[in-house]
């Protein structure tokens, strides 16, 4: 099959098996090893990418849902401008330690602050509950995201 | 400005401060290469076949259809193992072969390998192999492998492995693969004037340490060389291991080991590398392996424990006697079994003045998967039982827990074990400040309780390390050290140590990975060593680099000045000054003498129970991270909250269950481990420096401690809020029936 889509900003064409998942599409074809795969069963968010602004797990993802859309990693992620005050916030608060998780989390941070649902702690709580970090044990996680939102401490 | 003053004011460049992780950046974009994302170039992807059966004979194994299949290359099983010297591993016992010969141990053990050109066609090929199993009767748990008619898994005399690190370590009886016994004072009359005596059984389940990046290896071999790019902690030791296996001496072995997505243990000593080499041998190109979660979980694990303890005391609540027998679920090979055996029988009496106590460890061949090392194995497994005994104790004779344990505690410099360690840290100063941290004093409400725990795990494995600095023509430290960065911010500190031994700012030192070609030898990255050890190795190497440009200079040099130094020094703008640490053990390094140091383990924890569903949630913790000299103590701090975290999700809901050999919740839908959900309101760390490390400016390792305190401080809480328990994980049912238990015994029912 073929499909067409944006990835970080940049239109790309590729051919491809319809049962490829867009998290080996990203990471085998684009080279963007940025997207971690850990679970395969959308259950830890490490995989976790932006389809259209909204984060979806690319493990459970068939490449070709992502035709015509647009596609957002890590990589891209990183080139923006507003991703400056997400790095300053991890990095000051050590939020980062294997970083095997971060990319998938850190995507979902960007995506969920636009929306306005990390404005409260029980949002927090709920809405990062699907990104698992077996190493922080979340609290620097939690004063990052509150710093960014703009209700903790800086 | 006297060169004295100058020293003092670069004091301090570094060291105790909080700075950020050298590798932040590289990790947030998405730039920091694991081992998964590396592509070195004709590989090949292999895939593992792996038992159905937890105990079997295999009588025949045909591969044919599987090598035709467009796409394969080859298909590795046990017959290709013939001509190495031997085909068994392991760096306690070698008793398991690189892939299945003639008999399975355990459910997924593997059996093939097939090496194919993508992920997809190895696997399809795999439904190709064509096994045929006469099925054996099993010991799948420690009862039924301690039988006395239980089938045996292993046979022959045992062999050593190269790693034991434990002196003797005596011979097979049954399926017990290993002993470890102390005996200390009269422990009859321990228990025969004692007042009081508490006495239970307990059972600890296996555990999945689930680091998120899944054991990943790269191997190629070439006749007479082997490359190894691998997620692993001990790349020396899996050199090793790899080099005798395959024949070959030390400098023909080479392993790389880029960033770890998380170890926790998982990672440590030997596991897919022998096995990937193996296909990689026979394919003759490179081929990688890559755990899902359900392997992960089938390739390593936390033992599972039976206990029975008792404790004596006298009325006023003086401590006497502990006896202790445990029995320790290793699985099918022994793995880092008989370490986790010792560790946890030194675990056993905690560290407090006992007038006697016995311990009788074992570690039992079950037909499981493999048990290795997790964070705090052994102090886990048996603090929350003996810290349980010590505060019924004091609930019988009336004492506040906290008093109770001012008053039989052992303090700095007491002996522990005969001929080990003497205790090297201020126990009741610890315990004092995590009671303050949860509000220790203040009144209890129904079904909420509070509990602390205290206990001691031996660290810093064999302390050898060497490292190497080398300051770059440009004014540039490069630090070589073998140290596994796998998310507890080694990188981060050892260019601390360096950058504060030279003055330099962090920007200055660049900190590598291990690439055992190149990096001087580091034992492992485990056992909170690294810090201590690998850190001095590091401050070694550094001062030996500030010495040589003090001579080149005949004062104290200026940081600003060394390129100019060095100009002067090689005439030229090239040449570097490269300096060496070395660390090795002041006497044997032998385990009896050990350890180390103590690795603290002090916590606290309230909870709340609801009386109605058996839930547990865990309101406020406060763990101490008692490190002598914290080089970055913001970064400590998140070690002591991983660690907490991960102590909640044993104490909690973590156990992997088997049901008829087979494990039953084989991957992350239904082993579930801590989401932020399950993070406490209140998590506390309290870094405690009174200098008295071995380490680096009186610096001594962390990120265990806490792991084994909590979920002792959960148990002693939820015994506090009248619900004891003997049984881990709390899950809701279990709790539940407890309290409806209770209420039974206390109607009379
Ligand atoms: S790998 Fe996709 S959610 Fe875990
Ligand atoms: S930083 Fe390691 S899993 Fe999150």
């Amino acid at each position: 099959m073929e499909i067409e889509l944006i990835v970080n900003g940049r239109p790309v064409a590729a051919r491809l098996e319809p049962q490829q998942l867009l998290l080996d599409f990203l990471r085998d074809d684009l080279g963007l090893t940025g997207t971690k795969r850990s679970c395969d069963v959308q259950v830890c968010g490490a995989c976790t990418v932006l389809l259209d602004g909204l984060p979806v797990s690319s493990c459970c993802t068939l490449a070709v849902e992502a035709h015509g859309r647009d596609v957002l990693t890590i990589e891209g992620l990183a080139e923006r401008d507003e991703f400056a005050a997400i790095e300053r916030a991890f990095a000051r608060h050590a939020a980062v330690q294997c970083g095997y998780c971060t990319p998938g989390l850190v995507l979902t941070i960007h995506a969920l602050l636009a929306e306005g649902a990390l404005a409260t702690e029980d949002g927090i709580r709920r809405n990062l509950a699907g990104n698992l970090c077996r190493c922080t044990g979340y609290k620097a996680i939690v004063e990052a995201v509150r710093e960014l939102a703009g209700t903790g401490n800086p | 400005m006297s060169t004295k003053v100058e020293t003092a004011t670069r004091a301090g460049t570094a060291v105790g401060l909080p700075l950020e992780r050298v590798d932040a950046g590289e990790k947030l974009r998405g730039q920091a290469r694991f081992t998964g994302d590396l592509d070195v170039g004709r590989m090949l992807h292999g895939k593992v076949m792996r038992s159905p059966l937890p105990h079997a004979r295999i009588v025949s194994l045909d591969a044919s259809r599987a090598e035709r299949l467009a796409g394969v290359v080859c298909v590795l099983t046990g017959r290709d193992l013939l001509d190495l010297p031997s085909p068994l591993y392991g760096h306690a016992l070698k008793d398991r072969p690189i892939v299945a010969i003639d008999r399975v141990r355990f459910a997924g053990e593997p059996v093939a390998v097939v090496a194919a050109e993508d992920e997809a066609t190895a696997e399809a090929a795999l439904a190709l192999i064509d096994v045929e199993y006469e099925e054996l009767p099993a010991a799948v748990t420690i009862e039924e492998a301690l039988a006395p008619d239980a089938p045996l898994l292993h046979e022959g005399p045992q062999r050593a492995g190269l790693f034991h690190g434990l002196g003797e370590l005596g011979e097979r009886e049954g399926n017990v693969c290993y002993r470890y016994h102390i005996d200390r004072g009269e422990i009859e009359a321990a228990f025969a004037h004692a007042d009081v005596v508490v006495e239970g059984e307990y059972t600890f389940p296996a555990v999945y340490q689930y680091a998120l990046e899944t054991h990943t290896v790269i191997a190629e071999h070439r006749p007479d060389e082997i490359t190894v790019w691998a997620s692993c902690q001990h790349p020396f030791l899996v050199r090793a291991e790899l080099a005798d296996l395959f024949g070959l001496p030390l400098h023909r072995v080479r392993l790389i080991v880029p960033y770890l997505g998380g170890g926790f243990g998982s990672k440590s000593y030997t596991k897919m590398e022998p096995i990937t080499v193996a296909v990689a041998r026979k394919a003759g190109r490179p081929v990688r392996i890559r755990n899902r979660v359900d392997e992960a979980m089938l390739t390593t694990r936390r033992h599972g424990l039976r206990c029975r303890m008792r404790t004596s005391a006298t009325a006023e609540g003086r401590l006497l006697g502990r006896e202790v027998e445990l029995w320790l679920d290793t699985g099918a090979y022994a793995d880092n079994g008989p370490r986790v055996t010792a560790t946890g029988g030194d675990a056993a009496p905690g560290p407090y003045r006992w007038a006697a106590y016995r311990v009788d460890a074992a570690c039992v061949y079950t037909n499981t998967s493999p048990s290795g090392s997790y964070r705090a194995f052994g102090a886990t497994h048996v603090q929350w039982i003996g810290e349980s005994q010590v505060d019924e104790v004091a609930r019988r004779c009336g004492l506040d827990p906290l008093e109770l344990r001012r008053q039989n505690l052992c303090v700095t410099g007491e002996e522990l074990r005969a001929g080990g360690k003497p205790l090297d840290a201020d126990l009741i100063g610890d315990v004092e400040k995590v009671a303050e941290a949860i509000g220790w004093g203040r009144p209890r409400q129904r079904w909420r309780g509070r509990g602390l725990s205290v206990g001691l795990l031996a660290a810093g494995a064999h302390p050898v390390s060497n490292a190497t600095v080398r300051l770059e023509s440009d004014g540039i430290a490069v630090v070589l050290v073998g140290t596994t960065e796998k998310g507890q911010g080694a990188r981060t500190v050892m260019a601390q140590i360096a950058a504060e031994e030279l003055g330099l700012p962090l920007e200055r030192v660049r900190v590598q990975g291990a690439d055992t070609r190149y990096t001087p030898y580091d034992r492992s990255t485990g056992a909170s060593r690294s810090t201590t050890l690998a850190g001095l190795a590091v401050q070694r190497a550094a001062r030996d680099v500030r010495d040589q440009l003090a001579r080149i200079a005949g004062s104290d040099p200026d940081p600003d000045e060394y390129v100019a130094l060095m100009r002067r020094h090689f005439g030229f703008a090239g040449g570097e000054l490269i300096g060496v640490g070395e660390v090795r053990p002041r006497g044997t390094g032998s385990y009896a003498e050990g350890p180390v140091f103590w690795e603290v383990c002090v916590g606290a924890a309230e909870v709340e129970i609801d009386p109605e569903t058996g839930v547990v949630t865990v309101l406020r913790t406060a763990t101490v991270a008692d490190v002598g000299r914290a080089i970055n103590p913001k970064l400590v701090e998140r070690q002591d909250e991983g660690a907490t975290l991960q102590g909640i999700g044993n104490a909690l809901f973590e156990e992997m269950l088997w049901i008829d050999g087979q494990l039953a919740n084989g991957d992350l839908l239904e082993y579930r481990i801590p989401t932020l959900r399950d993070m406490p309101a209140e998590m506390t760390c309290i870094v405690v420096e009174n200098g008295d490390g071995p380490g680096p400016y009186g610096a001594k390792g962390c990120g265990e401690g806490a792991l084994a305190a909590i979920p002792a401080a959960i148990v002693n809480a939820l015994a506090d809020a009248g619900v004891p328990m003997t049984e881990l994980p709390l899950t809701p049912e279990r709790v539940w029936r407890r309290i409806r238990e209770l209420e039974k015994e206390a109607t009379g029912g």
